[in-house]
C-alpha cells in the first residue's frame, strides 16, 4: 500500500473494508426483509419451490382469526409488568444515588439476575412456580397465606402475569443501572442551589430529579412496549403457549406457523405486521422524544 | 449521636426485600441441588450433606455440559472477533472519509438495528440452508457476525472522539492508511471493544432460539440448549435440574463478581445509544 497515493488508498480502504459488511447487511437483513414481503402474500411451504400467489389472504387471515392477532391480548401483562418494573427500579436508582452505606453492595446484588444465564433462569423459575413442590407456594405456606397458594403457570388467568414476573426479576437490575447512570449525571451543582432555595427532599425529587430523567425514562417505556409485542422466549421455554395456548404470543405463533406448521406463507406475513408495528411504536417514540427536546 | 431517620430506614427495609426477591429463588435452588430423590422433604428442608455432589455428576454428564460449554465458547470467540474486526472497520470507512452513498450506507446501518432479528428468521432460515451451513457451527457464528450490526452504531460514535489530526500527523510520517487503521484506530476504540465484548458476551450466552433453530444435532449442544433438552428429559427431577442450574450460573457470577466495575459501564454507555 505505501506506494499508493492517498487517493488510491482511500479509494481500496472503502471498498475493502465496506465490501464484506455490506455483504452481510444484505444477505442476513434487507434480502430477508424483501423476500418476507414477498413471501408474506404466496402458500409458500418452506421447502417447495412451487409458490401460488394469495395476495392479501395471508393479512386477512392474521386480523380475522382471533387466534393468530388475538395472542396479544396474552401480552397486555408484560407491557403492565414492564411498567411496574420501571417504576421500581426507578425507586431503587433514586435510593441507590443517595447517600446509603452499601451502595455499592446492593448496587452488585440487585443487578445480580441480569447476567445469569436467560435459559438456567427460566428453570429455576419452573420451581419457584412448580404447584406441589415449588417454593413460592411453600413461602405462602411458611407465612400462613395458604389461601394465595396458585398453580402459577398452569392457571390461565395467571400464567402471563408469572412469565412476566420472570422478566421483572432478571431485567429490573438492568433498568435500575441504566437510570443510575442517567442520574449521576445531574450535576451536583443543581443539587446545592435547589437546598439553598430550600427545596426538601420529595420536592427535589419531583421537580428536578424526574424532570431531568424525562428522556431516559421514555425510552425505557418504550423498551418495555416493543419488548412486550417481541416475547418469545419464556413461553417457548416454560409453558410452550399453555396451559390451553393461554400463554401463546405472537412471535410464538410465527414460530409455530412456519417451523411447526410449515405454512411459511402466513408466518411471513406475520412477521411483516410484527415489523410495522415494532417501526410504528420507534417511530412514535422518535417523534414523542423530539417533541419534548423541540 | 445519629438522628433517627424514617425514611433512611424505609430505604434499607426497600433494599432488603428486593435483597431477598433476588436471592430466594438461587437460594432454592442451591440447597435442592445437593438433595437425593429419597431425601425430598419440602424445598426449603436443608440436604443431609453440601458435599454429596451425585447430583452434579449425573447431571453434568447427561446434559453434556463439558461439551456445551466448549460449543459456546468457541461460538462468542470466533462471533466476537468477527463483530471487532469488522465493526472497526466499517466505523473507519465510514467515520473517516467522504464518499458518494455515505449517508445512505450509514442510514441502512442503522435501520437494521430497527428490525427485530425474529422476524427475519423465517427466510434467513432458508439462506443458511442453501449455504449448507445447517447443522453447523458456522450458521449461528454467521448470524451473530453478520446479522446483528450494533456494534458498528457503537464504534461509530467511539470514532467521533478520536482527533482527526491523530490521523494527519501519522500521514505527514507517510503511514499508509492502513497502518493508521491498524496502530492508532484499532486500539484508541479499545474502550469501545470492551462495551461490545461484555454486551454480545451475554447476549450470545443467553441466545436459545438461534442455536435451537440451526444446531439441532446433539454434538452442537451449546450452554442454553443442554439446560433446554436436559430439563425436558428429566422433568420434575428437581435435584438434578437444580444441579444443572448452579453448574451454569457459577462461572458467570464469578465473571461478573470480578468485572462488575466494566459490566456497569457497559451497560450505562451501550443505553445511551437508543
Amino acid at each position: 500500500m505505501n506506494g499508493m497515493s492517498y487517493k488510491t488508498q482511500r479509494k481500496l480502504v472503502i471498498i475493502g473494508f465496506l465490501a464484506v459488511p455490506v455483504l452481510l447487511l444484505l444477505t442476513f437483513t434487507y434480502y430477508p426483509a424483501v423476500r418476507l414481503i414477498y413471501y408474506s402474500f404466496t402458500d409458500w411451504d418452506g421447502l417447495n419451490n412451487h409458490v401460488s400467489w394469495l395476495g392479501i389472504d395471508n393479512y386477512r387471515e392474521i386480523f380475522s382469526n382471533p387466534d393468530l392477532f388475538g395472542v396479544f391480548v396474552h401480552q397486555i401483562p408484560y407491557v403492565v409488568v414492564g411498567v411496574v418494573q420501571n417504576i421500581v427500579a426507578l425507586l431503587f436508582a433514586v435510593i441507590l444515588n443517595s447517600k446509603l452505606r452499601g451502595r455499592n453492595v446492593f448496587r452488585v446484588i440487585l443487578f445480580l439476575p441480569f447476567i445469569m444465564n436467560a435459559v438456567a433462569v427460566a428453570f429455576m423459575f419452573q420451581y419457584v412456580f412448580d404447584t406441589t413442590t415449588g417454593s413460592l407456594n411453600s413461602l405462602l405456606g411458611l407465612l400462613g397465606l395458604d389461601s394465595w397458594k396458585q398453580s402459577w403457570l398452569g392457571n390461565t388467568s395467571i400464567v402471563n402475569y408469572s412469565l412476566a414476573s420472570i422478566g421483572f426479576w432478571r431485567f429490573m437490575g438492568y433498568n435500575m443501572v441504566i437510570y443510575l447512570g442517567a442520574l449521576q449525571s445531574i450535576p451536583a451543582d443543581m443539587y446545592e442551589a435547589a437546598k439553598l432555595d430550600g427545596a426538601g427532599r420529595m420536592q427535589t425529587l419531583w421537580h428536578m430529579t424526574l424532570p431531568n430523567m424525562t428522556k431516559i425514562i421514555q425510552l425505557n417505556m418504550f423498551l418495555t412496549l416493543s419488548g412486550a409485542i417481541a416475547v418469545f422466549d419464556l413461553p417457548f421455554v416454560l409453558t410452550h403457549g399453555g396451559p390451553a395456548g393461554a400463554s401463546e404470543t405472537f412471535v410464538l405463533k410465527t414460530v409455530e406457523t412456519a417451523f411447526q406448521f410449515n405454512n411459511f406463507g402466513l408466518a411471513s406475513a406475520m412477521s411483516v405486521v410484527l415489523l410495522v408495528l415494532t417501526i410504528l411504536i420507534l417511530g412514535l417514540q422518535n417523534l414523542v422524544i423530539k417533541r419534548k427536546e423541540g | 449521636m445519629k438522628k433517627f431517620d424514617p425514611i433512611q430506614s424505609i430505604k434499607y427495609v426497600l433494599l432488603l426485600l428486593g435483597t431477598f426477591a433476588v436471592f430466594f429463588p438461587p437460594y432454592v435452588v442451591f440447597i435442592n441441588a445437593f438433595k437425593q430423590e429419597d431425601e425430598v422433604s419440602g424445598p426449603f428442608a436443608l440436604p443431609r450433606s453440601f458435599l454429596n455432589f451425585e447430583n452434579f455428576r449425573v447431571a453434568m454428564e447427561r446434559a453434556h455440559i463439558w461439551q456445551a460449554f466448549g460449543n459456546t465458547f468457541i461460538i462468542i470467540i470466533v462471533s466476537l472477533l468477527g463483530n471487532i474486526v469488522l465493526g472497526t472497520m466499517v466505523a473507519y470507512a465510514v467515520g473517516r472519509f467522504e464518499f458518494r452513498g455515505r449517508k445512505i450506507l450509514l442510514g441502512a446501518f442503522l435501520f437494521a438495528t430497527l428490525i427485530p432479528a425474529i422476524t427475519t428468521q423465517v427466510v434467513v432460515f432458508s439462506i443458511i440452508h442453501t449455504m449448507g451451513l445447517y447443522n453447523t457451527l458456522y450458521g449461528p457464528i454467521l448470524l451473530f457476525v453478520g446479522a446483528d450490526v450494533v456494534q458498528i452504531y457503537l464504534y461509530l460514535q467511539f470514532i467521533k472522539n478520536i482527533p482527526y489530526e491523530l490521523d494527519e500527523s501519522a500521514m505527514m510520517d507517510g503511514a499508509n492508511l492502513f497502518r493508521i487503521y491498524r496502530t492508532i484506530i484499532l486500539p484508541l476504540l479499545g474502550p469501545a471493544t470492551a462495551t461490545l465484548v461484555i454486551l454480545k458476551t451475554i447476549n450470545i450466552y443467553n441466545e436459545l432460539y438461534i442455536p435451537f433453530l440451526y444446531m439441532p444435532k446433539s454434538e452442537l449442544v451449546v450452554v442454553a440448549t443442554s439446560i433446554q433438552r436436559f430439563a425436558g428429559n428429566n422433568q420434575a427431577q428437581w435435584g438434578y435440574i437444580c444441579a444443572i442450574i448452579l453448574v451454569i450460573m457459577i462461572p458467570t457470577v464469578v465473571l461478573y463478581l470480578f468485572l462488575q466495575r466494566y459490566i456497569f459501564s457497559s451497560v450505562t454507555s451501550g443505553a445511551v445509544k437508543g
